[in-house]
């Protein structure tokens, strides 16, 4: 492991399996950053940071500035009237005719596609990235010799980033969020389910951000965001695979320690207060039926981690679980139950959800009376001998296959050191696990599923015909 | 950051995990003063040779196929069953026999182990055994810890030899189809997938069906027998093995396992796709619940053995490989009209797979969309693939290649694919050579073989209120009415 003088922090697997490397960099920022106005900037911005940069994407970068500066100057000005409390619509139009006009002057100086294309021409592999309520990821491999190649691109992106192409790409972001949360109906429960779960903490709202958000955030609001929480002590990378960690630390320097270390990113304030009373949320959709049902739950830097991890597996965990013996195999009410933890984010205080898809014709009201009493009972009994033992087994092996594949113990190594700044935590993860007892799990289990610490979320089937019904075979 | 003290392991660690305490101590190093090269100036060393470690490769006397590969770098051993048996091969009135009888043979449990107590056994020893039958192959596979290998091998081919087919586990099976019927008009991505595939290879296809409530209540403890002993067969399927083992050992534990199975009876050729003849036109299944239309448009696509196969990966690079493809450079980051964008000339080992581009619109952009896609489809006749173009796409895929062999799972993985379906075990070789020597002309020949606009079927689902075009000006519209097969089911929600 090495931490620049700038903060950056590096950790390093020599893996020679092949001649090839995969890379993680997790930037400390996600959506749990943003505020009221601007949901969906952190991910916005991971869209960004594949737009190149001062010498990447440009045909001319001093001519670009200018042309950009002038293009975001119109965008302001007809925003500031598209939002005025009575817009003036003739005005709405010119102004944005003027901003057009200016993108398609800036747009003049875009190579398009050329940080893509370097990569590609490289042999880059999965290159990609990933925005959270708490963490934004970037990642690809790249044959060995590509190296420096790596060190360049990757410093170039945090460096001086260029946000070009900045209200297409918005566009883009919009369509995802139809595509994800929109369009389908767990996209929209999920939704619904973590703004009813949460009141004052920002995992309250949703990652993508809402649209109004999305139709309205601009290229000043991502600069300021990248300003204050791309600084490089926000930074971890590892990288993993056909590396000689020795040579490679002067290539870091050289090229990631050029950029100059700035002031920490404010901490986070605002603590979700307990909950007082169950909450429900309840959508009346065209589509089958669901269940979600949450408990609050603390961070996974709390010492109970591995308890809830035990709960977790011992409830839903495989075939053998509680849920599926009880509520699938047995009482036919559920083709499939599913649980997650740390939900939406996992470095504040989070959920533990459970989500059950009913079998054709059971009531809702049965299922979620099953599950309950199967939760209930965590709460009176010890669970079994063997139940501990095969969540034990599970959790060791589960964490040595993660460790063959290159690109996946980079990103455990990245989020573990994000996580509790030391990546070696992930391998004490092991002697926490044999540390959990049956009375730990009866604790937080009482601790935990209490019915003013839960919120329901489920989709009902709508009854009413489809109105398209009757128009089978017409054309139009 | 704290320097934290040097690197101490941590206790009862596992052995594979040695290397870590190799990395350096932390240290806070000082400014760096050497020089940043621009990418146009960097000079790559050349990649250190590589050669692909190649698995071990055994007949048994009963015609079982063999693949050996050691990895000593965790205690993990991967076992990997392919078969050849599809759910292709089920009868028309069963549609989904295949794919219940996967999962039964693995949930039924064997003759001397029941279902549940396979499940206590496996689970308590963190294994993974599963059985998936799809469309032209079915696959068998075995996780486990070295230690568990010999007796969980034993287990793995009791599943695949002696399934128990319990009565109650086909029961559960069958409630878990039912309900995914009753659940398949809820995800748009699986209504456009199903719905093409019944356009471009015709309804009755076997690569187009799918279980209905009817078919799926037809099914009976004796088909899956039945469809077993037809289709199971030591002579009908490929085994490979990837981990910590002496292959010479392994072996030995092989056929002990599978050695006394007897051959099988030859087996039915895989079905033709049924082709017909393109069904040119636009297919409208309208969906209310969303705020885009999926659109994807299209026709049959090649075998892998094409002799074009390696030019059509090119084009399909050319098209939507990479940022700096047409389809997501033009759709994508200078229009903004989708998020997700892609296409090309697909392949399927032994049967045509499907051409296609699709995308996801706004409702608002549904004409717009399908009109760029139907730009891009048409330009390649009249832009057709430069030699910029080619040469990026090939260098892109051959730079690239090494990852298609960076795992000795991933190497035995496509050797069984191979071996099952007839292909040469060097065939990786081949494609690689394939891309080198693929010619500007030669991806233009190909597209102009391969891809036809005027042929293509177009499918969009969404909403039909704020559509922006009438879906008539792309052709005639025929209507698709997802709800249909949903009807006259107990218990099925009528919509």
């Amino acid at each position: 492991m090495r931490v620049l003088a700038n903060g950056w922090t590096f950790i390093l697997v020599r893996r020679p399996e092949a001649p090839v490397f995969s890379f993680m960099t997790i930037a400390d920022v996600g959506s749990a950053q943003e505020v009221t106005g601007i949901t969906g900037l952190a991910h916005m911005f991971e869209h960004m940071a594949f737009k190149g940069t001062a010498h990447i994407g440009t045909r001319d970068p001093g001519g670009e500035k200018k042309a950009m500066d002038e293009m975001e100057a119109a965008y302001q000005a007809y925003q500031r009237e598209r939002l005025a409390p009575r817009p003036d619509e003739k005005k709405v139009a010119s102004l944005f005719a003027e901003f057009k006009h200016k993108q398609e002057q800036a747009e003049r100086f875009v190579v398009r596609g050329e940080f893509d294309e370097i990569l590609s021409r490289a042999g880059a592999a999965g290159v990609n990235a990933s925005t959270g309520a708490d963490e934004t990821q970037y990642f690809y491999s790249l044959p060995a010799n590509k190296i420096e190649l790596f060190a360049y691109l990757e410093s170039e992106r945090f460096f001086q980033p260029v946000f070009r192409e900045f209200y297409e790409e918005r566009d883009v972001v919009q369509e995802e969020r139809r595509l994800r949360v929109e369009g389908e109906p767990l996209g929209r429960l999920v939704e619904q389910f973590v703004s009813t779960a949460f009141d004052a903490h920002p995992y309250h709202h949703p990652a993508i951000g809402y649209m109004s958000d999305l139709q309205s955030i601009t290229r000043t609001d991502a600069e300021a965001f990248f300003r204050t929480h791309y600084v490089p002590a926000n930074l971890v990378t590892a990288i993993v695979g056909d590396i000689d960690p020795k040579s490679l630390i002067p290539l870091l320097e050289t090229y990631f320690g050029r950029i100059p270390a700035r002031p920490p990113a404010p901490p986070l304030r605002t603590v979700e207060p307990p909950q007082a009373a169950e909450k429900s949320v309840a959508l009346e959709e065209p589509s089958q039926p669901q269940l979600l049902e949450a408990y609050h739950r603390p961070a996974i830097t709390h010492p109970d981690q591995a308890v809830y991890d035990a709960i977790d597996d011992i409830l839903s965990g495989g075939r053998t679980s509680r849920l599926y013996r009880s509520l699938v195999r047995d009482q036919k009410l559920a083709i499939e139950v599913s649980s997650f933890s740390g939900f939406p984010g996992d470095k504040y205080p989070n959920l533990w959800a459970v989500l059950v898809v009913p079998a054709v014709g059971a009531g809702t009201d049965k299922v979620q009376a099953a599950l309950r009493r199967e939760i209930e009972l965590l709460k009176v009994e010890e669970v079994s001998d063997q139940e501990l033992a095969k969540f034990r087994a599970r959790a060791r092996a589960s964490l040595i296959r993660s460790l063959g594949d290159n690109q996946g113990l980079a990103g455990q190594l990245a989020e573990y050191q994000r996580l509790f700044g030391d990546w070696r935590e992930l391998f004490r993860y092991v002697d926490r696990l044999e540390r959990v007892s049956k009375a730990d799990i009866r604790r937080v289990a009482n601790a935990t599923f209490i019915n003013s610490n839960r919120t329901v979320a489920t989709i009902v089937t709508r009854q009413t015909a489809q109105p398209a019904a009757g128009s089978a075979g017409r054309e139009r | 950051m704290p320097t934290p003290a040097p690197s101490i392991p941590p206790r009862r660690r596992p052995r594979v995990l040695i290397w870590l305490a190799l990395l350096l101590p932390a240290a806070v190093v000082g400014p760096a003063t050497a020089q940043v090269a621009q990418p146009g100036d960097l000079r790559y060393p050349p990649l250190p040779r590589f050669d692909i470690p190649q698995p071990q490769r055994v007949a048994l006397d009963n015609g079982l196929v063999v693949m050996l590969l050691e990895d000593h770098e965790l205690p993990l051993i991967s076992v990997t069953a392919l078969l050849r048996a599809g759910s292709r091969l089920d009868p028309p009135e069963e549609v989904g026999l295949g794919a219940i009888t996967g999962g039964v043979m693995r949930a039924g449990g064997t003759e001397r182990l029941s279902g549940d107590a396979l499940d206590d056994y496996l689970e308590s020893h963190a294994a993974e055994l599963e059985v998936g039958v799809h469309a032209d192959s079915g696959r068998a596979s075995l996780h486990v810890l070295k230690q568990d290998f010999p007796d969980l091998l034993q287990l793995f081919a009791d599943v695949l030899r002696r399934p128990a087919f319990d009565p109650a586990k086909l029961e559960l099976a069958r409630r878990q189809a039912i309900a995914a019927v009753a659940r398949q008009n809820d995800d748009p991505d699986q209504i456009l997938d199903r719905e093409f595939r019944k356009i471009v290879y015709g309804p009755e296809s076997p690569y187009a069906r799918t279980p209905t409530f009817a078919t799926l209540q037809k099914i009976r403890r004796e088909d899956l027998i039945a469809w077993h002993r037809a289709h199971l067969h030591p002579d009908r399927m490929v085994l490979g093995l990837a981990g910590d083992f002496d292959s010479a050992a392994a072996l030995e534990a092989v056929k002990r396992a599978f050695g006394d199975w007897p051959r099988g009876p030859a087996g039915e050729p895989p079905p033709s796709a049924l082709r017909r003849q393109p069904s040119p036109g636009v297919y409208y299944a309208e969906k209310d619940d969303m705020s885009q239309s999926k659109v994807e448009m299209g026709h049959l696509g090649v075998e892998i053995r094409d002799p074009d196969y390696f030019a059509l990966q090119v084009l399909n690079e050319v098209l939507s490989g990479s940022f700096a493809s047409r389809l997501i450079k033009h759709v994508r980051t200078e229009k903004g009209l989708a998020y997700d964008v892609g296409g090309g000339v697909g392949g399927a080992w032994d049967h045509p797979g499907i051409a296609s581009l699709e995308m996801s619109t706004k409702t608002e952009t549904t004409g717009a969309g399908i009109a760029a896609l139907l730009a891009e489809a048409r330009d390649l006749t009249a832009h057709p693939p430069t030699d910029q173009e080619v040469e990026l796409a090939k260098q892109s895929i051959l730079a690239s290649f090494v990852f298609r062999a960076d795992s000795r799972s991933k190497i035995l993985g496509q050797q069984l694919t191979f071996e099952l379906f007839g292909y040469p075990l060097n065939w990786l070789s081949r494609y690689r050579t394939g891309v080198e020597s693929t010619t500007t002309a030669a991806v233009r020949d190909a597209a102009a073989r391969h891809l036809h606009p005027q042929d293509f079927a177009i499918l969009v689902v969404g909403p039909q209120k704020g559509q922006d075009r009438p879906l008539s000006d792309f052709g005639k519209v025929t209507r698709i009415d997802i709800a249909q097969e949903n009807t006259g089911a107990p218990g099925a929600p009528k919509r």
